[in-house]
């Protein structure tokens, strides 16, 4: 008993895998003149933080969301998700990483118009195969009416507010219970109302233990968040952490 | 449902009329494919038919299909020989009565004697050629369709009269004879005999009905000038399409030339290869046109459900699963349309077959028009096959879409 409790001492606490890492990223449009998009981006993001990616237009918010959900791939660099390398993968091992691990907010809430909002969030988890019919069913209609729209579940997109398709978004993003969601201007197309409410509704989300990364251009909002890293020209310019 | 069948539902469906037209474009494809191959089919049945019927499935006559060597050349091996006239050999098959019976022994039919004979009819300064075949009434029945194929008397007939002959209706018509007309006969054997007409046959082969004529065994020795001679086995067997075997067989058996109905009709039957393959490239051709239908919707849907597919791919759906979208999709228009055309393929068959056919030279007859279940099959798996090309190629571009590109073009 003594023996074990001081090897248990003696052991070096591991250092935590960060859950997104990125390493000496840099993306290049090729073309006549190719675009850089995003250039040495070197990042660790772990578990339970609420990061914010600002910038102005065009310095490569978006491009580097993208990178680390692996929705493109760096020219340079390479995109680690819980330590495991990702630039190696195969499509179907991308892709299947971003359905297990990964939940995406868009800025136009990018529903599917001819399915119900309860279809839209059960769709990931049809995709993944993991639930029976009615667990995801009933995990779809658990996740909306947390959101406040229990009333509209038989409902398409196009008869919901803005703000209401947003919430939807989110909860199609939770739906396989990802380990981060990445939100790309989650507010941008909102009214400051519904703004509000969805930045309470991540905010919910890190409160529930996970992870959020969401490009803004609303500074006040970014200033709200744990961490804010600014981009311009495609680098970082700062990393900041509140906590 | 299945991710990919719901989405592919839900496709199809919110494009109802689109989707309608490549429907009733594949079900056209389907239906007159079936009508077409059905119309061809029984068509050639009925002309093969025809042709099972209007002579006996297999004749055994007392030629050799190798000529038997010379006796010179049997004595001379190596040498070349010119000049020699070939030894005489007595005309007929050697022991019909025995050779018959051994063959009714296994053959599964029935076997009849008969003397054939060229001769030229001659009726009121008319000449005309014809093969004399010399039968017996009672075993011919047994062994071709001619009792049925009688317009005028019948087989019996051949009884009534001393060198009574039936001739085909177009041979009678040639020489201007009818029933009772007394005509001449003249063989190659030098023969010349008077015989009255009892009868008229029609068997619906034109060369057949000019160029044939019937006479009792007995008259038909008279007129080839030898005794007891049967120069000629006429067989019927069970199932026709099993006649070169067994002709095969007699003529391993008996050494005499076995000639079954196939092949003395090789040359119709493989004009009818090449029918065949007209019909099928036709049919083929149809159904491509069709699936041009189904390539379009689709094509149209994956342009217009490009920010979809997006969407579909950022969340984790693979590239196959997106392609499998598609083709399913396609499928589900292949499907759909398949079935509504085997209902029109149908009921074109069936309005096709009801038109009656009226012609001075036959009854009144309707289209012969064959219901194969394999048409229906055939059809409906080039229709499956031509849609699933037709979707895979769009399908296969839409799973290839760069989302971020349509992420991008949509913020």
């Amino acid at each position: 008993m003594t023996e074990t409790r001081t090897s248990e001492i003696r052991e070096p606490k591991p250092a935590p895998v960060p859950l997104i890492e990125a390493r000496g990223v840099t993306r290049i449009l090729p073309g006549v003149v190719p675009t850089t998009l995003v250039r040495g981006i070197d990042l660790a993001i772990g578990d339970n933080e609420f990061v914010a990616i600002t910038g102005p237009s065009g310095s490569g918010k978006s491009s580097l969301l993208y990178l680390l959900g692996l929705l493109d791939l760096p020219t340079e660099g390479e995109v680690l998700i819980r330590g495991r390398a990702t630039a190696h993968m195969t499509e179907d091992e991308r892709a299947f990483t971003r359905l297990s691990m990964l939940g995406f907010v868009f800025q136009f809430h990018f529903l599917l118009q001819e399915f119900s909002i309860l279809d839209n969030v059960a769709l990931p988890m049809r995709a993944l195969g993991a639930r029976s019919e009615s667990d995801m069913r009933d995990r779809a209609r658990d996740l909306l009416s947390s959101l406040g729209l229990a009333d509209h579940l038989g409902k398409r997109p196009d008869q919901l507010s803005g703000g209401q398709r947003q919430r939807v978004a989110v909860a199609r993003a939770l739906a396989n219970e990802p380990a981060v969601i990445l939100a790309d201007e989650p507010t941008g197309s909102l009214d400051s109302k519904s703004s509000e409410q969805v930045f309470e509704l991540l905010k919910e989300i890190v409160d529930n233990g996970r992870t959020v990364v969401a490009v803004t251009h609303d500074i006040a909002l970014a200033e709200r968040m744990h961490r804010r890293i600014h981009l311009i020209d495609g680098e970082i310019d700062s990393d900041r952490s509140r906590r | 449902m299945n991710l990919v069948l719901q989405i592919a539902w839900t496709h199809v469906r919110s494009r109802a009329r689109q989707t309608g037209v490549a429907i009733a474009g594949v079900a056209v494809g389907v239906g007159f494919s079936v009508m077409m191959a059905g119309l061809m089919q029984g068509s050639q049945d009925d002309f093969i038919r025809q042709l099972v019927n209007a002579l006996p499935h297999i004749t055994v006559n007392d030629e050799r299909r190798n000529p038997p060597p010379q006796p010179a050349e049997q004595a001379y091996d190596a040498a070349q020989i010119h000049g020699l006239t070939p030894s005489v050999r007595r005309k007929g098959i050697k022991n019909p009565l025995a050779t018959m019976a051994a063959l009714e022994a296994w053959i599964p039919g029935a076997v009849a004697p008969s003397v054939k004979v060229q001769a030229i009819l001659r009726y009121a300064t008319r000449d005309v050629g014809a093969s004399i075949t010399g039968i017996d009434p009672r075993r011919e029945a047994r062994v071709s369709e001619l009792p049925n194929q009688m317009r005028q008397g019948t087989l019996s007939s051949l009884y009534t009269a001393t060198n009574a002959i039936i001739v085909g209706e177009r041979l009678a018509e040639k020489i201007g004879a009818r029933v009772g007309s007394n005509i001449t006969v003249q063989t190659s054997e030098g023969t010349q005999a008077s015989a009255q007409v009892v009868g008229l046959f029609r068997s619906g082969i034109a060369s057949v009905d000019e160029g044939s004529a019937y006479v009792l065994v007995r008259t038909g020795q008279v007129l080839a000038r030898q005794t007891g001679l049967v120069n000629e086995l006429r067989i019927r067997v069970g199932d026709p399409m099993e006649a070169r075997e067994v002709a095969s067989r007699i003529e391993r058996q008996t050494d005499y030339k076995s000639v079954s109905w196939q092949e003395a009709h090789e040359d119709l039957l493989s004009s009818l290869v090449i029918r065949n393959v007209i019909m099928y490239t036709i049919v083929g051709a149809i159904l491509l046109v069709a699936s041009f239908g189904t390539y379009n919707i689709i094509s149209t849907i994956t342009h217009e459900k490009a920010r979809d597919i997006a969407i579909l791919k950022s969340l984790g759906l693979n590239e196959r699963t997106v392609r499998s979208i598609f083709v399913v999709e396609a499928q589900m228009i292949g499907l759909a349309g398949a079935l509504v055309g085997f209902v029109l393929g149908y009921l074109l068959c069936i309005a096709l077959g009801s038109i009656e056919i009226k012609s001075p030279f036959m009854d009144i007859t309707h289209l012969p028009i064959a219901y194969k279940s394999w048409h229906y099959g055939v059809a409906g798996a080039v229709a499956l096959l031509s849609s699933f090309a037709a979707g895979y190629a769009p399908a296969r571009k839409a799973a290839r879409l760069h989302p971020v590109e349509i992420i991008r073009g949509a913020t």
